[in-house]
């Protein structure tokens, strides 16, 4: 155990929590007779420096191994998206300073910087603790924002529910992990799917789909893919909106690339051994693969990502279109944008085309999300409730913030030149290339069919802003960081959809460096 | 010269935006400008590429890693088209002269659709085509559920949602033709010649096809139309009727017929006498024109009777593409070109000149205000525009439909018999409309007489007499001498016949 190496390789983490103690110091510390704006303000900005820090701290960390098993890995998909998380992060803090739904902001802070913590950790995972411990401290922290706004029944009401799924789906998670050790006898991932196919000719087929579906129970909760995505719309709908908005942007960044992790080691799991390694895997594998009796470790996640991508998408576009609570749609809709992602994941790439694709889009709809429940929180500051008809003649009461609007939905419709439309086309057009025959083309012909079916939804919303009478035409003040972070976000949807090889180049340089 | 159209057209869109919504005469006179600035450029494009083949305007790399290319391309189709969308955006905004209400708004809706709609026209890439091509849907929608008539959201929602279904058809097509073509690239070139297997293009090609076709407004996906045009505010319905089914129909060409020519082939197997895609297609569009036109006949909405007999006259556009002769095809684009100047002639008479005055469009009460005496411009501009649509010589149209009858008669006779039948009722539905609208039999009263002199309409106002001369002028000019148009067709035409695109 070399400790000089493992500070060095989570330094970023370090950097999180360090600035999370000293947000709280300052705050209960230095502020107890500050206003509640101000506390608000300076804890939000040393939250923003502490993910700064932690950015800097991303470009010189290394990759970690304890003897030959690589515990975290550095770059590549890992790099992209924890600078993505961070970046994302400190969005959702800039929407803090505009809230009063708290008084103890330092706490807040210091939560959401823990929980970033354990996002980096689970994107560079490479092992299956690592990836417990990190999958943990995430969800312990996003419990604790879904419920901190304390004076509504409603934050309550979906932090209990987040927290009773979400510890069911870990439990399910750490059996699946227990069983997929008991099969390959190590805990790091390329190891464990090395032993899953060493292991296939030995009878433990039943055992490896058993773990795999509880595995894909605890995953899929995260990601909020259904059938395990009913905490997503309580919790979408009760949470203050910087926290909604750093669960639906910051947690589905962490989780997919967890995702894009067992993905490249379902494909990569013997380039750190010899070669002949895989030779003698293939040799021991018994019969030919159609007489094979059980699948093997890739092609039965693939199955099961398959049904909850189709499952996802359909249900979540489906149900999307009964809701009146805007809060409730995005939700939804983030559902279905998951499905579309799983997709991605099931007929996931060797060479790294599918990777680059899942982390574009995710990055973007991230981004998308934040802006969105940034437009939400202020329209429900300004009207009392997220229902639909609070968008009443939003147009009217503040033409930019209907404008920005507009942008977001449209993205997430997938209407181009808006990123949300490259999002799709690279994602799918990444699918077709892996898969070949019937199934790919259906599956995608499918989502495109779905997404189409999403544009209504969002124009209900936007035609409420747009279209129908005002009911009360007050204009809304909107704090000048809240409005300029969504202008700024507003505008990169469109600029990152007019030149959307800017974000692509960005991503395939970490892949270049590695 | 071409691509400055697009640019003009979406800066002017972004600059209308931020004009003060309480000054609609600056907005107004802005959008004119812009509009007349990109016809200027588009009539510039179209004189200075007469008698050339395909040139590329503009050609930079734009998603390198996927091969996707910034590629706007024209050729003597795409050039007739620009002039049309130039000309019918001049006549919208002539006509939008009474728009007081978020004027701003309106106008960037409107000048950001004829941005995407000159794109889609000078698109060399699939790709950006694509993205010209749903541009194009969001602006529709809102000019028609924010400045619409007649049960606007449900007509705007149904035109979206529609669009929205097509254009996925088209991106699924898309997205398979790029992997299965494994060239790298989305050029409409390089696909066409990549190679694509037949057995591809048999299931891609009815797939595109229809996804573009529900655009052009084929049976049985026609139904968006007639609402969509009666809900829509004048310069919309224009524009709908004008340049955006256009955009279909030039879809089903471009893409349609030039990337999947072996789609068209036959299955090897008929049954009921159709044995191949093309059977099936030109069927339904015979089926357009014959049952637009019975419709038509039957409506008591004005407007809806011209929103039938857009269907009706589209029928003709798709039916010139499925003779693939060269006849058939060239009558099948002059047909676009005459069909998007005289619509847009109609709609602007009923939806804004009779409209605007009389407040209402039900023939029934038509017939007892006496237009032919009160609004002696709106009826004989209607006359005109009347006899242009019924396709009598010396009109544009009368060229266009012959032409694709002529195709159609070497293709299959039993097609331009069919849609013969479409003709004479063609003539019927517009003489009603007519008679029933502006020349009753029916003497005034002396009360009415009465009433009529308390209040008179108001007068025909300067852009409503600029805008029916500009789309008569152009009906006539190429009526009389479509050699303007068809020597820029012809060659096109045949190229993409003979090798797909080029």
């Amino acid at each position: 155990m070399n400790y000089a190496a493992l500070f060095h390789a989570t330094l970023p983490e370090t950097a999180l929590e360090i600035a999370a103690l000293l947000v709280l110091v300052v705050d209960l510390g230095f502020l107890r007779k500050a206003t509640l704006q101000a506390r608000i303000a300076v804890a939000a900005l040393i939250g923003i420096a502490g993910c700064s820090a932690a950015l800097w701290a991303v470009s010189i960390a290394g990759p970690y191994s304890a003897g030959n098993d690589l515990l975290l890995s550095a770059g590549g998909s890992a790099g992209v998206a924890q600078v993505a998380i961070l970046i994302l992060t400190a969005l959702t803090l800039l929407l803090f300073i505009d809230t009063g739904f708290t008084r103890n902001p330092g706490e807040y802070v210091s939560v959401v910087l823990m929980a970033v913590a354990g996002g980096l950790l689970i994107s560079a995972a490479q092992d299956l603790l690592v990836i417990f411990t990190g999958l943990e401290l995430l969800s312990l922290d996003l419990y604790i924002l879904t419920a901190f706004n304390k004076q509504s029944g409603k934050s309550a009401e979906a932090a209990i529910k987040y927290y009773l799924f979400g510890g069911m789906s870990a439990a399910f998670l750490l059996f699946g992990f227990s069983y997929l050790y008991g099969i390959s006898g190590s805990t790091s991932l390329h190891s464990v799917i090395l032993g899953t196919y060493r292991a296939l000719g030995t009878g433990t087929g039943p055992l490896l789909y058993l773990s795999l579906v509880m595995i894909a129970v605890g995953l899929a909760f995260k990601v909020a893919a259904v059938p395990f995505h009913l905490w997503a719309p309580d919790t979408y709908e009760g949470a203050p909106a910087p926290a909604a908005a750093f669960i639906a942007s910051v947690s589905k960044v962490a989780s997919f690339a967890l995702l894009i992790s067992i993905g490249t080691a379902s494909w990569h799991f013997f380039d750190s051994s010899p070669g002949t390694v895989y030779v003698a895997v293939v040799a021991h594998l018994p019969g030919t693969p159609a007489s094979r009796p059980y699948l093997d470790f890739r092609s039965g996640w693939m199955l099961i990502l398959v049904v909850l991508s189709v499952a996802s998408m359909v249900f979540g576009n489906l149900a999307a279109l009964a809701q009146s609570s805007v809060r409730r749609l995005l939700a939804y809709s983030a559902i279905a944008h998951a499905g579309y992602i799983l997709l991605g994941l099931a007929f996931f790439s060797y060479s790294n085309t599918s990777a680059k694709a899942i982390l574009y889009y995710i990055i973007t709809y991230g981004l998308t999300t934040v802006g969105a429940f940034g437009v939400v929180g202020v329209v429900e500051r300004a009207a009392g409730s997220d229902r639909m008809d609070a968008f009443l003649g939003l147009n009217k009461r503040s033409p930019l913030l209907a404008a920005v609007l507009l942008i977001l939905f449209l993205s997430l419709a997938g209407i181009p030149p808006l990123v949300g439309f490259w999002a799709k086309f690279n994602l799918f057009a990444a699918v077709l290339r892996v898969g070949s025959g019937r199934m790919p083309i259906t599956l995608v012909a499918l989502a495109i069919a779905f997404s189409a079916v999403s544009l209504y939804y969002y124009l209900q919303v936007l035609k409420r802003a747009y279209v129908m009478p005002a009911t009360d035409e007050t204009p809304i003040r909107v704090h000048p960081v809240t409005l300029t972070l969504l202008v700024v976000i507003a505008a990169a949807v469109v600029a990152m959809g007019c030149f959307p090889s800017l974000l692509q180049d960005w991503i395939a340089s970490f892949y270049a460096a590695m | 010269m071409l691509a400055w159209t697009i640019y003009i057209s979406f800066a002017g869109a972004l600059v209308a935006a931020l004009l003060p919504s309480n000054k609609p005469v600056v907005v107004r006179w802005f959008a004119l400008g812009v509009s007349i600035l990109g016809l200027a450029h588009a009539v510039g494009g179209f004189v200075a590429g007469m008698g050339q083949g395909r040139n590329v305007i503009v050609d930079v790399a734009w998603v390198p890693s996927m091969g996707i290319h910034y590629l706007l391309a024209a050729d003597g189709i795409s050039r007739v088209l620009v002039l049309l969308t130039g000309i019918a955006s001049v006549a919208g905004v002539l006509f939008s002269w009474n728009i007081d209400l978020r004027t701003n708004q309106f106008f960037a809706f409107y000048l950001a659709l004829i941005g995407g709609v000159y794109g889609v026209f000078l698109s060399g890439d699939l790709f950006l085509l694509f993205v010209f091509y749903e541009i194009a849907i969001i602006p529709k929608y809102f000019l028609i559920a924010i400045w619409g008539s007649t049960r606007r959201e449900y007509g705007a929602m149904k035109l979206a949602l529609y669009s929205f279904v097509g254009s996925a058809m088209v991106l699924i097509g898309l997205l398979a033709a790029y992997v299965a073509a494994g060239s790298h690239s989305t050029g409409l070139v390089d696909l066409a010649h990549a190679g694509l297997p037949a057995s591809f293009q048999m299931w891609c090609f009815p797939l595109v096809f229809v996804g573009f076709a529900i655009l052009a407004g084929m049976w049985p996906f026609h139904t968006w139309a007639p609402t969509g045009h009666v809900a829509a505010p004048t310069a919309a319905s224009m524009l709908l009727a004008g340049v955006v089914m256009k955009l279909g129909a030039y879809g089903c060409l471009r893409v349609g017929i030039g990337l999947f020519p072996h789609g068209l082939d036959p299955w090897g197997f008929t049954l009921l006498g159709i044995g191949s895609w093309r059977d099936v297609f030109a069927w339904l569009a015979v089926i357009g024109i014959v049952y637009g036109a019975l419709v038509a006949l039957a409506q008591s909405d004005f407007k809806f009777v011209i929103g039938y007999s857009s269907v009706s006259h589209m029928g003709f556009v798709l039916l010139g593409l499925m003779t693939l002769n060269q006849i058939g095809v060239d009558g099948a684009v002059l047909q676009m070109f005459s069909h998007g100047i005289i619509a847009g002639l109609l709609f602007a008479i009923v939806g804004r000149i009779v409209y605007d005055r009389t407040h209402t469009r039900q023939l029934d009460e038509l017939e007892k205000m006496h237009l032919s005496r009160r609004l002696p411009f709106a009826a004989w501009a209607f006359v005109v525009a009347g006899i242009a649509s019924m396709g009598l010589p010396g009109f544009s149209g009368f060229v266009a439909e012959l032409q694709v009858l002529v195709g159609a008669w070497r293709a299959n006779p039993w097609w331009a018999a069919a849609s013969g039948i479409g003709i004479i009722v063609g003539v019927a539905y517009t003489w009603r409309a007519l008679q029933k609208a502006f020349f009753s039999d029916a003497l005034p009263t002396a009360h009415e007489l009465e009433s009529e002199q308390a209040h008179p309409f108001a007068p025909i106002c300067w852009s409503e007499m600029a805008g029916v001369a500009l789309l008569v002028a152009c009906t006539l000019v190429v009526g009389v001498y479509p050699r303007i148009l068809l020597d820029s067709i012809e060659p096109a035409v045949k190229a993409l016949l003979a090798g797909g695109v080029q």
